[in-house]
């Protein structure tokens, strides 16, 4: 008897060593940039994605992160979604009309700024996408930027055994499969929140306008509020803002209409300073540029929006007092944040 | 001591082989249900790759691919109650024939007459995010650029295509408005099918790939040799095959 409950303990003390092996060179404290949860900021409307099924973790949080900036993601291991996606400018990408993707091509559209997702309800310029949790897979996919498979980077990933240990924190065991990575990388993307310009800081009452910012504030109300509606500063709507004609039929091409041609999301206008140059196919280099296309650039075509049927109307003096408020939009804040940092 | 537990063993069985023997029906108790596909062309089995077929346009044709979603089955007692298969969802892929049959679990006990399904995934998974098991992404059944299910899949090659490489490929994709090619099927058994503990129903369902191009939209390969996009091209093609299952038995 007395043997035998040696023997368990001896057994029972090996099996606690060998399990502290396993575990202690990856099972390492989280480190404190990893402190992630989503809170609504006050007078913001609700998100529409609020992270239901997918419950926001710290694991989660960091495993999304890895993701979002392992090359592994590309057939060739060259690129990453931050290549096109770089946090220092808002998570777009400054001075490329068109990112690059793998073997040097040239997309087809402006890389857009990644903040503030889980309010949007569809995503890509054309809305193609549905839902947030289906965007990821998207990039990975297309023959123009990512261009891997899917069994490809699940393969990729597996060989990687402190990925299989992030899996396992996240989600409870190894498995390594699409929808997992789909909800991991959202986890990172939909928490990124923009919220911290001084625009915000004007409307908690911790800051006042400058008097040409505050004029800006009132030409923007006046002028531009309607489709760049508050606090979000976009609507979500797909519109033809009279860019010059070209091949790219945009929302059309997801539905199908002829009544859609050209029309493309209209895009938020929080950190215009790190997002340059402007449009869905980057045509246009500065803000003043932007605001000259809108009073004296339309094209029109039987698509262009009913509202910019007319011309904008702002004078030189209006157009320097509207880029002061527009300014008060960038936010200085979370394009340094630490926790959105490559890990 | 032994022999007691003997006797007892001589009991349990006894009565469990009364149980599976003759016991009417019990409405409370659930068994399971079987259904299998088998894919024709026309009276000819599908056989992907190698054998040549015909549509109805007079088009000779091989097929390469064939894969179609079954989802939200249903069961219809002769009663009319219904049995609603749970996450019912089911990808059958002719080159895997470990997909063309499932087994659905907790089928009430009873006489059923008929079963219904949909051609395709519902709206509902089409916009709800990241899916897994037979929706995963990875079946190449979703279009990432615009999202959705591709429905059922058809890939092949015919000599009047117009392709370059003489393919013929429709991805029938769409799920709402006038692109929707999602369609229900209701398919009424040739005799009843008792579900019962101890039993494992089949139904046989024959699907013909020649009804995707026959009736009533005529689909010409050398006009029509490609169509992977939502429109009305794809929802003639789901006008024609919403006819293409019939229940050839059950055993």
């Amino acid at each position: 008897m007395k043997n035998k409950i040696v023997s368990i303990v001896f057994l029972l003390v090996l099996i606690l060593t060998l399990w502290s092996c396993h575990t202690d060179p990856l099972l390492q404290p989280m480190p404190k940039n990893t402190d992630i949860s989503f809170v609504q900021p006050a007078n913001w409307p609700s998100p529409h994605y609020n992270f239901q099924n997918n419950t926001l973790t710290p694991d989660g949080f960091a495993l999304g992160r890895r993701l979002f900036y392992d090359t592994r993601l590309s057939i060739d291991n060259s690129i990453s979604c931050a290549s096109c996606h770089e946090q220092t400018t808002a998570f777009a990408q400054i001075d490329h009309a068109f990112s690059h993707g793998v073997r040097n091509q040239l997309g087809t559209r402006n890389s857009p700024a990644l903040f503030n997702l889980a309010w949007h309800t569809s995503f890509f310029w054309d809305g193609g996408v549905n839902h947030i949790e289906n965007q990821p897979i998207a990039p990975i996919m297309n023959p123009l930027e990512m261009d891997e498979t899917l069994p490809n980077v699940i393969s990729k990933l597996n060989a990687d055994p402190s990925y299989r240990l992030q899996f396992k924190n996240t989600f409870g065991s190894e498995e390594i499969n699409t929808q997992r990575i789909q909800k991991a990388i959202v986890q990172f993307m939909a928490a990124i929140v923009s919220n911290q310009s001084k625009y915000d800081q004007v409307k908690n009452g911790k800051a006042t306008f400058t008097a040409d910012e505050q004029a800006g504030y009132i030409l923007f109300q006046q002028k531009c509020n309607t489709c760049h509606a508050e606090p979000l500063f976009t609507d979500f709507s797909f519109r033809n803002n009279g860019l010059p004609f070209s091949l790219d039929s945009g929302r059309a091409h997801i539905t199908g209409l002829a009544s859609d041609r050209f029309k493309f999301k209209v895009p938020s206008l929080r950190n215009l300073n790190f997002t340059k140059p402007y449009m869905h196919n980057g045509s246009i280099a500065t803000l003043s540029a932007v605001l000259d296309h809108y009073t004296s650039g339309l094209v029109q075509s039987p698509t262009l929006d009913p509202l910019l049927q007319n011309p904008i109307t702002l004078s030189a003096t209006d157009k320097s007092k509207l880029i002061a408020f527009l300014n008060t939009l960038n936010d200085y804040e979370f394009v340094k944040d630490v926790r959105f940092k490559q890990p | 001591m032994k022999s007691n537990l003997i006797l007892l063993s001589i009991l349990c069985v006894s009565l469990f082989s009364c149980v599976k023997k003759d016991d009417p029906i019990d409405a409370n108790a659930s068994s399971n249900a079987k259904v299998t596909f088998s894919n024709f062309v026309g009276s000819q089995p599908l056989t992907l790759q190698t054998k040549w077929y015909n549509n109805a346009n007079g088009d000779s044709f091989k097929v390469n691919v064939y894969k179609y979603y079954i989802t939200n089955v249903k069961l219809i007692k002769s009663d009319n109650s219904v049995y609603t298969e749970n996450e019912s969802y089911h990808l059958i892929n002719e080159a895997d024939a470990s997909s063309h049959s499932f087994v659905m679990a907790n089928v009430p006990e009873g006489s059923y007459t008929s079963i219904s399904f949909l051609i395709g995934v519902d709206s509902a998974r089409n916009t709800s995010g990241a899916q897994t098991g037979a929706l995963d992404p990875i079946n190449g059944m979703f279009w990432t650029w615009n999202s959705g299910y591709i429905m059922a899949k058809f890939e092949g090659v015919s000599p009047q295509s117009t392709s370059m490489d003489k393919s013929v490929v429709y991805h029938l994709g769409g799920f709402s408005g006038p692109n929707n090619v999602l369609r229900t099927v209701t398919l009424t058994f040739p005799t009843t099918m008792i579900v019962k503990k101890g039993t494992t129903p089949n139904v046989h369902i024959d699907g013909d790939v020649a009804e995707w191009f026959s009736f009533p939209n005529v689909i010409d390969f050398a006009q029509k040799p490609l169509l992977m996009t939502p429109g009305k091209d794809l929802v003639n093609i789901a006008e024609n095959y919403k006819d293409m299952f019939k229940v050839n038995h059950i055993d």
